[in-house]
């Protein structure tokens, strides 16, 4: 399996902690699994703005990009199951 | 390889809004302005900021500007300089008017005027009623600030070199800051860019704490560059932190939960606040709650595989109660725990939230140093400001609400006075080659290969340490011996290596030069804490447990040489009013 993209990687630093360590979570587990198109919906999220990523990922907004629907569950199942330092 | 070089009258390192606010002033201005970031410059931390700005435009209750000093000078636990923080509460009405200016959507009375919100610490008359001085832009202020000032910064057409990120300082032989040597995350390729000015706005450390709030980003950069360049960093030991994180991950738990009765419990179920605050038990003031939690861990019922955190048991309070009045809350640790706390206690542990330290300036920004017999002589064509600045306006202890606004006031002032600097400094000064290759050696130094440790368990132990023996339990002796620890950390990571060394957009070479940075800036936070024997704002300690006027009312300064201690005295006297006598502080 390739490690995600240096690129993404880099972009996945955030202004907030919440989304560091939601973003890094996936990267860790799932971001790998993604199909091309689950990945364009992941840089399609990073494009956001924090505030509006954490609500999206948080589920207190919901957004029509479906693409990005379908990834929220499984960024918030990856910062479940990470172990932390 | 030919190394590009590009030339600019003013760079500004930091794309958060200290930075922003300078680089705007600076553009408006016609001055030709570059902004380094390292993150895209509205991933920038300030768009954390929620609570939101202080200024005494007495829109909801009556306010002034000196009762906003005073309540600053208490709040600092005296230790603030009396003169920038005159400066910075009368200048506040008009910063937050231009915000309002700039396109900041505040939060508004139905009267139209901006509302305002009650803060701790906040008084009328001197600290006698609370007053309401806190401006919000919902719950985003920083996030509008941020956005605002970029966009203004595009119209006016500041220079961005977005993730790049910035080595070191170049300083010639007489001392004059010529700018910076950076690379470019993408490429990989370093680049130097020279100015007649260059100012550091690259934001907090808080990353030098296994527990904190900052993004992972603040990282003290910019203070680790000033020490390297023989700057000394200003009352480092001063670290704010919140009693109630999340074990392990940081996030705050606010202080409403214990509001609605959730209490604190150790491995024995026991609600330990009981032994030490009999009456005000969980409520207790923040750094009794800290300091408490703290002691628990250590005398070993700490909770956990580790038993190294405490339990915040809401389960009593119900599922109605959760969900109606915490529903924040839960979501947060059922999101980063997987735990609700319907069913199970939330693991907390004292969390870093601010640094009041920095990187010591005068209230026109430029940084400031001790020569001879004046502790404050400026450096040549180098300012600072915003978190990875010392002003010193917070002192020993920050009031919420004005940091955005040291960020505002104190970029704008540095601005203000770069434009009288190259008034008088039309050229640039001749490049110091000397200087730029020392900082290329060191981003050299990450392409050696070979055995070695690797940098993400050095930056995990270096965390550790610091929180083990730096955090809010600080003793002589528990401080020595991570003094000692930090010295063999030092000398690891100086023979760590990294895996990968391609070129583009190698972030482990990023990652290795920030566990640099936050190494040098721990070492400033232990050693200038070690160095004071009293107990002052966010600084306490169980051996020295008064506040001592007559040994302490002075300013710390650590150098990196020989990791050496100095005191400079607090500037007690204000721009037009009185000085505000250190009392015994009591709320
Ligand atoms: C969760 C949270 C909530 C807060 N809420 C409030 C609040 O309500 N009110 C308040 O007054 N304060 C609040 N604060 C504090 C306040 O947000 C910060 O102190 C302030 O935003 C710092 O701004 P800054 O411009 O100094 O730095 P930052 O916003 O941290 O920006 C630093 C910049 O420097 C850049 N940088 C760093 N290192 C390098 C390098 N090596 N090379 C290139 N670029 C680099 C970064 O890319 C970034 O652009 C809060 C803090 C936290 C953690």
């Amino acid at each position: 399996m390739s490690l995600p993209d240096t690129q993404t990687r880099w972009r996945c630093r955030r202004g907030m902690l919440e989304n560091d360590l939601l973003l890094r979570a996936f990267l860790e587990y799932g971001y790998d699994e993604l199909d091309q198109e689950g990945r364009d919906a992941f840089d399609r999220l990073l494009g956001y703005p924090d505030n509006l990523l954490l609500d999206l990922v948080l589920g207190r907004q919901q957004t029509v990009d479906a693409g990005i629907a379908r990834l929220v569950p499984l960024i918030r199942a990856a910062a479940a199951a990470r172990t932390w330092e | 390889m030919t190394l590009t070089t590009r030339k600019f009258d003013a760079l500004i390192v930091g794309a958060g809004g200290a930075g922003l606010r300078a680089a705007l002033q600076l553009s408006n201005a016609e001055a030709r302005v570059a902004v380094v970031s390292k993150v895209f410059p509205t991933r920038s931390h300030t768009v954390a900021a929620q609570g939101g700005v202080n200024a005494a435009l007495a829109n909801v209750l009556p306010d002034s500007w000196h009762w906003h000093m005073f309540d600053t000078v208490k709040g600092s636990d005296y230790l603030g300089d009396q003169d920038a923080i005159e400066y910075m509460c009368r200048a506040a009405p008009k910063v937050v008017y231009e915000l309002e200016h700039f396109g900041v959507p505040f939060s508004r009375l139905e009267e139209g005027n901006i509302y305002q919100r009650a803060f701790g610490g906040q008084s009328q008359h001197f600290g006698k009623e609370q007053a309401a001085r806190t401006c919000a832009a919902a719950d985003r202020t920083g996030h509008a600030i941020l956005h605002s000032l970029y966009q203004q910064n595009l119209r006016a057409q500041t220079h961005f070199f977005d993730e790049y990120f910035a080595i070191d300082l170049i300083k010639d032989e007489t001392g004059h800051v010529l700018g910076v040597v950076a690379f470019d995350i993408l490429s990989g390729e370093p680049i130097v860019i020279e100015a007649k000015t260059t100012l550091i706005a690259t934001g907090g450390a808080g990353q030098i704490f296994r527990t904190n709030t900052n993004a992972l980003s603040n990282t003290g950069d910019g203070m680790a560059m000033a020490l390297r360049a023989g700057v000394p960093l200003e009352d480092m030991e001063f670290v704010q932190f919140h009693p109630t994180g999340i074990a392990g991950r940081g996030m705050l738990i606010t202080e409403g939960a214990r509001g609605e009765g959730g209490f604190l419990i150790n491995d024995q179920g026991e609600r330990f606040m009981e032994r030490y605050a009999p009456n005000a038990k969980d409520l207790a003031s923040r750094d009794v709650v800290s300091r408490a939690i703290a002691i628990e861990v250590r005398e070993g019922r700490g909770c956990g595989r580790n038993k190294d955190h405490t339990l915040l048991d809401l389960r009593h309070l119900g599922a109605d109660t959760i969900m109606k009045k915490l529903p924040g809350i839960r979501e947060v640790s059922m999101t980063f725990l997987g735990v609700d706390p319907i069913e199970a206690p939330i693991p907390v542990f004292p969390t870093c939230h601010y640094s009041m330290g920095g990187i010591p300036t005068n209230r026109d920004g430029q940084v400031v140093v001790p020569v001879k017999d004046t502790p404050e002589d400026p450096v040549p064509g180098l300012y600072a400001a915003g978190e990875a600045a010392c002003v010193s306006v917070h002192g020993a202890n920050r009031l919420g609400g004005n940091s955005l606004l040291d960020i505002l006031v104190f970029g704008r002032a540095a601005a203000n006075h770069i434009l009288d600097f190259l008034k008088d400094n039309r050229q640039h000064r001749p490049l110091h080659q000397e200087s730029v290759d020392q900082a290329l050696a060191r981003l050299a130094r990450w392409d050696r290969k070979g055995e070695g440790e690797a940098v993400e368990p050095l930056r995990r132990e270096l965390r550790k340490v610091m929180e083990d023996h730096c955090g809010v339990f600080r003793t002589a002796e528990v401080m020595q011996e991570g003094v000692t620890r930090l010295h063999e950390l030092r000398e690891r990571i100086d023979n760590a290596v990294i895996r990968d060394h391609s070129r583009t957009f190698n972030t482990a070479r990023v990652e290795a030069m920030e566990l640099e940075n936050l190494m040098d800036c721990a070492m400033a936070t232990i050693v200038s804490a070690l160095g004071r024997e009293e107990s002052r704002g966010a600084h306490s300690r169980m051996d020295f447990t008064d506040r001592d006027d007559e040994r302490w009312l002075r300013h710390s300064l650590y150098s990196l040489q020989d990791d050496a201690m100095d005191y400079k005295p607090v500037r007690t006297q204000p721009v037009t009013v009185e000085s505000f006598p250190p009392k015994e502080r009591v709320y």
